[in-house]
């Protein structure tokens, strides 16, 4: 523009562009939609930051972030070209950056405190992130740890996703001994099994696990902590045990039809082709089989993964079936628009009835009724009601359910006195502490079916906690305090 | 990555894998009835498997599959020394246990390999067993001493005649009813037109009747619902509420159609198995 070189200054109104795979091309492979920006890119992004001083009424970028990291003080060096020193910053709060630069919802959190997206669109700060995790991992720079001297305090982490990294990689940065337990053949919990190699390529979610690993933390794969040792057994060994086992339950629709043949769920679905790397088959020995049309039922981040996976796995239509309207998706609409983009058709205001099956066993069709909203219900959303006669047939033959999870009950399942709520999470206080002394619980176990860095964030608040329970102060809340929390979550 | 040692290898029949695996961590813990699931390379199909035997002692537990598809048969050619890539367990709930009386527990194929532990947990806690196991022939028999020793009484069925009864399992089972023989509770494992049969014998007379289940599993521990059957109208998942279920209250008509989910990938991975050799 040439009224910017002018006055240089100037702000630059739009983030830099984000190189992408086009949707033709993207939709017959599973390679990473985004490619990433280069190291030019980055530092005139940066530049788009106006630095902001934290005043008493002002919301920062800071404040929208669930791990807390200084964004001001690490654009700064990006700013400054020193890419090392910026990574450097971010890892002090982040365990995970090359993963939280690519799912966390930043237009909700950090972008979305954003001085300069008062006005134009905000610093692309996940962006930065991600370049600079990017940067690192291709720079090798994960050579040096700086390992501290040991407290001699052992601490077990149960399930490896978010949140359990989260509290590996800060309880480790301070000296405990930690001894990670993960059910799968891999770490990462969601990371690996639910989120697609085109939003999360594997690889990095590898990198990322390795360099936890290389700050001192034990990993024990294949071990399902309330089958081996319960969360008692541990305790008997462990100084303090970490909870995180994820919202790994599956939600179905209970309608009638529900286990005909092609009918799964996301889980199911996501873990085939994720974990099991099914869309390799037969290179990779698990299948998967897609139909010509296949109809996911849901409407948030999980649904979108499963269409555009499903277009990648070569069905002829995708088709999203969501009950309310297109404003209340809950997917991030990066993730709608990249689904839009590529192809898959959204069945807006429409819920299923029932299931219709062939003489095999097989579904072949979905009976569908059309929604209209009527008043707010209790989540602010407002409340989807069937238009009776409306009902209308759309075939499938595959039919995705991604509706929800919900916890894991093999941890308080096998844990006597550790109180839970009605919706099966594990009840916490603001620190992360249970009802069981010199036990934390964090992520999806205990805040229900949520994000990656808000489990992140449950990570970050336990470990602190749990420092300071390992170090100085012993003492925990009253039994009534997780009475009252079970009753009113 | 961790790997877990093969430390015997033995094949029971022609088409029966038995492997010993180095996993004290689950030998410690392992109960009779419950499963693990078995990862064999790092390309490999997570599958559930039967546990034939544990030994908290020498810290092995012991599987034992057929060879019907390409995973099974990949076990299949593996030696003493070799690696499995991916070993989880124990999964499922435990057999439970008590003492009832007279257990008649019956078995057909490679549920004999469950059989076996299950059995013998019956016989420790108390209980008079009345085993009954079958096979199409003398050379498909498997586990039949192991077995004979927890028995209290033993029949053995051959679908040929080659040993023992000439006929199926359910037929012994029909004639200790006919014979008014004390029966608590029958316990079955095997082909699910076997353990369907079973179930329908002992439904109207009021015989409590525990079956095996072995749907379709991808991860084993309650994430996915790859498993789930229909009991008594209702879903359940086959890998955390079982893998036993009543049987008078499962349908058996579900669990056959969906264990048919994959046939023709079946058969492609096991077609490029065998080329390949």
């Amino acid at each position: 523009m040439p009224e910017e070189e002018k006055k240089p200054k100037r702000l630059v109104p739009k983030k830099y562009p984000m190189p992408e795979q086009s949707p033709q091309e993207r939709v017959k492979n599973f390679n990473e939609v985004p490619l990433g920006q280069d190291a030019q890119t980055a530092i005139q992004e940066s530049q788009r930051c106006l630095q902001c001083k934290p005043g008493p009424n002002r919301k920062l970028c800071m404040d929208g972030c669930p791990v807390e990291i200084e964004i001001p003080r690490f654009i700064k060096k990006v700013q400054e070209g020193n890419f090392e020193e910026a990574i450097r910053i971010i890892r002090e709060k982040q365990n995970l950056p090359a993963v939280c630069g690519r799912v966390c919802p930043y237009e909700n959190q950090c972008e979305g405190n954003c001085i300069v997206g008062k006005k134009n669109e905000p610093v692309g700060i996940g962006r930065l992130e991600r370049f600079l995790a990017d940067w690192e991992r291709n720079q090798q720079k994960h050579g040096k740890i700086q390992m501290p001297p040991s407290t001699g305090k052992k601490v077990a982490v149960v399930g490896a996703g978010p949140a359990g990294l989260t509290v590996a990689g800060d309880l480790a940065k301070l000296g405990h001994k930690v001894t990670m337990f993960e059910a799968l053949q891999y770490c990462g919990g969601v990371l690996i099994y639910g989120i697609p190699e085109f939003r999360l390529p594997k690889e990095i979610v590898r990198a990322e696990v390795d360099y936890i690993r290389r700050s001192g933390v034990e990993i024990h794969n294949d071990h399902v902590i309330g089958k081996l040792d319960t969360v008692d057994e541990l305790l008997k060994e462990y100084d303090a045990v970490f909870v995180g086992t994820g919202a790994g339950l599956p939600d179905w629709t209970n309608l009638n039809g529900e286990n005909l043949n092609g009918i799964m769920s996301a889980n199911e679905y996501l873990t085939r082709v994720n974990l099991m790397k099914a869309f390799k088959f037969p290179e990779y020995d698990t299948p998967i089989r897609v139909g010509e049309r296949v109809v996911t039922i849901g409407g948030g981040n999980v649904a979108m993964d499963c269409a555009r996976t499903s277009l990648r796995l070569g069905c002829k239509e995708s088709v999203i079936l969501y009950r309310r309207s297109d404003a209340e998706l809950p997917a991030r609409r990066e993730e709608v628009h990249h689904a839009q983009e590529e192809g898959v058709r959204f069945e807006l205001l429409a819920a299923p009835v029932k299931f219709i099956g062939d003489d095999c066993g097989n579904v072949k069709q979905v009976e569908a009724i059309r929604m209209q909203l009527g008043e707010p219900d209790a989540s602010g959303r407002r409340r989807p009601m069937k238009i009776e006669g409306s009902n209308f047939i759309i075939d499938a033959q595959t039919v995705l359910i991604a509706i929800g999870q919900s916890p894991n009950p093999l941890v308080p399942m096998t844990t006597p006195d550790l109180k839970t709520t009605k919706e099966g999470t594990i009840a916490v206080d603001q620190e992360g502490r249970t009802s069981k002394k010199g036990v934390w619980a964090g992520g999806d176990i205990a805040s229900g079916a949520a994000t990656v860095i808000l489990a992140m964030g449950d990570g970050k608040r336990a470990a602190k906690s749990m420092h300071r329970f390992l170090t100085e102060d012993k003492s925990w809340p009253a039994p009534e305090v997780f009475e009252k929390l079970s009753c009113e979550m | 990555m961790q790997m877990y040692e093969i430390v015997k290898s033995e094949k029971l029949t022609p088409d029966v894998i038995k492997l010993e695996i180095k996993a004290p961590h689950i030998a410690r813990k392992a109960k009779a009835g419950q499963f693990i699931m078995v990862t064999p390379s790092e390309h490999g199909e997570r599958i559930p498997l039967t546990m034939a035997d544990f030994s908290p002692e020498k810290g092995t537990v012991t599987i034992a599959a057929l060879e019907v598809g390409k995973t099974t048969k990949q076990l299949g050619k593996m030696k003493a020394g070799d690696s499995v890539f991916s070993l989880v367990g124990p999964l499922g709930l435990p057999t439970e246990l008590h003492k009832y009386g007279n257990v008649v527990s019956i078995g057909g194929g490679i549920g004999l390999a469950l059989m076996y532990p299950v059995v013998r947990a019956f016989r420790q806690a108390g209980n008079h067993t009345i085993n009954i196991i079958g096979a199409k022939n003398e050379k498909l028999l498997i586990y039949e001493n192991d077995i004979k020793s927890v028995s209290d009484e033993f029949f053995v069925c051959t679908d040929d005649g080659s040993k023992g009864h000439h006929g199926f399992v359910s037929d012994v089972l029909k004639k200790l009813i006919a014979e008014n023989k004390k029966i608590d509770v029958v316990y079955a494992v095997g082909p699910i037109i076997m353990m369907k049969v079973i179930a329908n014998i002992t439904k109207p007379h009021n015989i409590h009747t525990v079956v095996s289940l072995n749907p379709i599993m991808v991860d084993g521990t309650g994430m996915c619902g790859s498993c789930r059957v229909i009991i008594d109208g209702k879903t359940k998942f086959g890998c955390v509420d079982g893998p036993e279920f009543d049987g008078h209250k499962v349908d058996f008509e579900n669990l056959t159609a969906r264990n048919k989910r994959y046939i023709p990938e079946e058969q492609l991975a096991m077609k490029r198995f065998t080329e390949a050799k």
